[in-house]
């Protein structure tokens, strides 16, 4: 979450879920909440129900998007010059927090430059969204009191995912709907344990707690603690990491649980990578297509077999219990720390307790959890001290990084367009029933959704002479696959949407190699496509 | 606030204006038994068996829509109140199939706890009986109307928590069913599975399809987990018996409460495919050849050490997982960082 982190000085959201039941405005941006996180969506519903206004972002007609009071359908990658727009709006009405930007906040000289150059007509013509309606939104949103940004992958995906994250902040910040409850930034994570991996380090830049590998302090704390000398050099990105291994400079990898073959943008070049690797070790559940690749196969064991912890989207770490016996025999922590001893590190670890305290007595904002006390419940980090209670809310006094950042940022074009070879647009997401991988090997769920379906448009589908159904090849200047139809109009003409839940119709294949500079993330959203009617 | 001091079967009580009666009894420990109320949804007052004395009123009030008020005296333990609710049972009875020996709610049915305490085993009335056609042509759940007793529970629930408004009542009298518009299948509705309806069910009427069968509630073990899907951190009990897992029930989490979407609820059947893997593989001439752990690790420490002398710490890259737990995390981060010597380390945070 490198946006957040520089504004703010931290990655999060800023409040906690339950913050939208009482919310008095909610604006949602990119985000198919009702599907990718139901529970976050049957509440955010429910607050729309009880009187909470509803803005939502999205070229698709999400559910959410149906029952808004503004539904904005913005043109695909037109996320930073419609957040510009309202800001334009705002200081020009002279609706910004002056008393939260001049006491918390740096920089607003060059975030003012910036917006002034995306006067409402022009912000109109980029995103197609009437000039009317960019005024009413922006009014609504700087006067509303509880007013809360949501987001997900639609606006991280993007070429300028981190900027698109930035000017949510910006917005945010010049109107003071930060630090309150009922406020803030909330970028909503899609995997379980996707904050906690990034809490735990799992980053090529920081050791666990957002401490980093090249301050010499923190270097010698964790040498102390692991009794080893540490590089203070960052470290390679999951795409960096691939170039590497195409090129013949990353030759051994040790993949734990993920499947980017299926999941990682552009996947020949993935494959192609780990085909050069000289020795690849992939732990995993199943036979997935990325451990066909290994040269050794580590089972797994499930969420239900080993005991733990899972950090949620809030920050809030909760435990995850052994329920029963591993299949593989043994839990993954176990695998992993053999492996560790049997390579020097002679630390033998009876119990994830043990893994957590030690990880905790490292990382000040996690001091303050243990087992013991998350028993039962959950504690949000920052919790410094044993009888600290959690930090639901983040920057109530200050930013994490001292003072919020403005940043002037500018719209940036998606980096592929339609054009006439590829004349659609593909964008790429979740549904309800899916998650990832493992969902398919769960016999209820396939039995109702076992099949991808690419979203048309119905005056596409005339142009291609398709219906539900039938069987189309989506192909792009990388790759192809193919895909059955559903013609719905909650796609604009255009657009084909698809998910990458299904191993038959490898939707990665076809996505952009495009990615954002500073996070490395694929732009899984926006790429240029030409799709062609199959014979069934 | 306004708070109202209430006398309820002797014992004196301050609460906010506003409480029910329901509530403010259930506060201090005093039993009113109710079915159609529940503590997530509005309060219809449909059941009445949640009736109570007060003095002044004329006739048995429902306590879970009667607002305390300042003064109010009331009992919920007298011959007429135990006589009021022994008939509603009565009544409830008269048209429920009472199989209870091979029912699935059996143990942690409200009716059948209410029938116990009130001392109820047949009903006085008898008349006709519904004859409804089970619905379980969908994978996830079994809807058996005959049992129904008509609450607005599963209703309440589609509306007012997942807000789908999926089911209703139909019909009316004796025919009335609870269900999706039209009186349709569940498959053929806009129902998303999310297992609400089935969570706030006080009897056998809406049943887990792929838990019929596995075990009483008695002899399931409960394992409080956090799910491996989004990153919300829905709370749920995994229900476990001989060893296996059955089931997933609600129970009450931070941030999820009771409910769940239909990835958390029925979701957990990956762990028990199949296809897992359950022993180390090590490639040999192209071929997966089943390994033991030791030979398996034996062999990676070998040629990561190899790795690391020829090429250098650098050669060597780690995918971390945001599906793993924090320890897993934890550990592989210290293998990379401490034991191999480099931060190459990520993991697919962006998805
Ligand atoms: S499962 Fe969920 S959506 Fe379906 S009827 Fe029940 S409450 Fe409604
Ligand atoms: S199905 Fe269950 S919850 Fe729904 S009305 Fe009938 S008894 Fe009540």
């Amino acid at each position: 979450m490198a946006g957040l982190a520089t504004s703010f000085g931290s990655g999060a959201m800023t409040n906690p879920i339950n913050d939208v039941n009482d919310s008095e405005l909610l604006f949602l941006t990119g985000t198919n909440a009702t599907e990718a996180h139901p529970i976050i969506g049957y509440k955010m519903r429910q607050a729309h129900r009880r009187g909470a206004k509803l803005i939502v972002i999205d070229p698709r007609r999400t559910e959410l998007a149906e029952e808004a009071d503004y539904w904005l359908q913005i043109k695909s990658g037109t996320d930073i010059a419609l957040l510009n727009g309202l800001m334009h709006i705002i200081i020009k009405e002279d609706l910004q927090d002056k008393k939260f930007i001049e006491e918390r906040c740096e920089n607003y000289e060059a975030l003012e430059a910036t917006v002034a150059k995306y006067d409402p007509e022009y912000v109109s013509e980029v995103t197609g969204v009437p000039v009317n309606i960019l005024y009413e939104v922006a009014r609504l949103y700087a006067t509303t009191k509880k007013a809360g940004i949501y987001y997900t992958l639609g606006i991280t995906e993007h070429i300028c995912g981190v900027r698109n994250v930035m000017s949510c902040a910006n917005i945010a910040m010049l109107t003071g709907h930060l630090g309150k409850p009922n406020t803030g930034v909330n970028p909503m994570r899609g995997q379980n344990n996707v904050q906690g991996a990034c809490d735990m380090g799992a980053l090529p830049n920081v050791f666990p707690g957002y401490q980093n590998v090249n301050n010499d302090e923190i270097r010698a704390k964790f040498e102390k603690a692991w009794g080893v000398a540490l590089d203070g050099k960052v470290g390679l990105k999951i795409p960096e990491m691939f170039e590497g291994a195409n090129h013949g400079t990353v030759k051994a990898m040790f993949i734990l649980g993920e499947n980017p073959v299926l999941t990682d943008p552009n996947s020949n070049h993935i494959r192609s990578g780990l085909k050069k690797l000289e020795f690849l070790v992939v732990q995993e559940l199943f036979l997935t297509e990325t451990a066909e690749y290994a040269d050794v196969i580590l089972p797994s064991a499930s969420f239900a077999e080993c005991d733990g912890t899972f950090t949620g989207t809030e920050r809030r770490v909760q435990r995850v219990r052994q329920a029963i016996v591993p299949l593989p025999g043994q839990a993954n922590w176990q695998t992993l720390n053999q492996m560790m001893i049997r390579m020097g590190c002679l630390t033998n670890y009876k119990h994830p307790g043990e893994i957590w305290d030690e990880m905790a007595s490292l990382t000040p904002s996690m001091a303050g959890i243990n087992y013991e006390r998350i028993d039962k419940d959950g504690l949000v980090w920052p919790c410094p001290t044993c009888d600290h209670p959690g930090t639901p809310i983040l920057h109530t006094a200050t930013f994490s990084r001292g003072k919020g950042l403005f940043q002037g940022i500018e719209h940036v074009p998606p980096g592929e367009m339609p054009d006439q070879d590829y004349p659609f647009l593909l964008n790429t997401g979740r549904i309800l029933q899916h998650y990832n991988v493992t969902t398919p090997y769960s016999a209820g769920i396939m039995t109702l959704w076992n099949e991808e379906y690419a979203w048309v448009n119905p005056d596409d589908a005339c142009e291609l002479d398709v219906e539900t159904g039938d069987r189309i090849r989506v192909s792009s200047r990388r790759g192809e696959c193919s895909s059955k139809v559903r013609v719905t109009d909650r796609v604009p003409k255009g657009m084909v949407w698809m998910s990458f839940h299904y191993t038959a119709s490898q939707t990665n294949a076809v996505t952009s190699h495009i990615l954002d500079p500073t996070s490395g993330t694929g732009e899984y959203k926006v790429c240029a496509v030409k799709v062609e009617k199959l014979a069934s | 606030m306004a708070v109202a001091t209430v006398t309820i079967d002797g014992m004196t009580v301050q609460v906010p204006a506003g409480t029910t009666v329901l509530d403010a009894a259930r506060s201090i420990g005093i039993k009113i038994p109710a079915l159609c109320y529940d503590p997530d949804l509005s309060s219809v007052g449909a059941c009445r068996i949640c009736v109570v004395e007060i003095e002044g009123s004329r006739n048995l009030p429902a306590s879970c829509v009667t607002a305390c008020t300042d003064g109010m005296v009331v009992r919920t333990d007298t011959p007429a109140v135990a006589e009021a609710r022994k008939a509603i049972l009565e009544l409830l009875i008269a048209n429920h199939p009472l199989d209870c020996m091979t029912c699935e709610k059996s143990g942690t049915c409200l009716l059948q706890k209410y029938c116990y305490e009130y001392g109820v085993s047949s009903s006085p009335f008898q008349g006709d009986r519904h004859e409804f056609a089970i619905d379980d042509d969908n994978p996830f759940y079994v809807r058996d109307m005959n049992k129904c007793i008509l609450c607005g529970r599963c209703i309440r629930a589609c509306e007012e928590i997942v807000g789908r408004s999926v089911l209703d009542f139909s019909y009316r009298g004796f025919n009335t069913k609870a269900g999706p518009f039209m009186d349709t299948p569940i498959r053929d509705s806009d129902c998303v599975y999310c297992g609400s309806c089935i969570a706030v069910c006080p009897v056998g009427a809406l049943e887990e399809k792929k838990m019929i069968g596995k075990g009483r509630p008695w002899e399931v073990e409960k394992v409080r987990t956090t799910c491996p899907y989004c990153g919300t951190g829905c709370v749920f009990d995994l229900n476990v018996k001989d060893g296996r897992i059955i089931g997933v029930t609600s129970t009450d989490g931070d941030v999820n409460g009771r409910f769940l979407c239909v990835k958390g609820r029925f979701g957990y059947q990956f762990v028990q495919s199949g296809d897992r893997l359950k022993t180390p593989l090590i490639k040999k001439n192209g071929e997966f050849k089943e390994a033991t752990w030791a030979e398996a690790l034996n062999l990676i420490a070998g040629k990561f050490k190899e790795t690391k002398e020829k090429y250098g710490s650098d050669a060597f890259g780690a995918l971390s997982s945001a599906r793993c737990s924090n320890e897993e995390n934890y550990l592989l981060d210290k293998f990379t960082r401490a034991v191999i010597g480099t931060n190459n380390i990520d993991h697919c945070a962006r998805l």
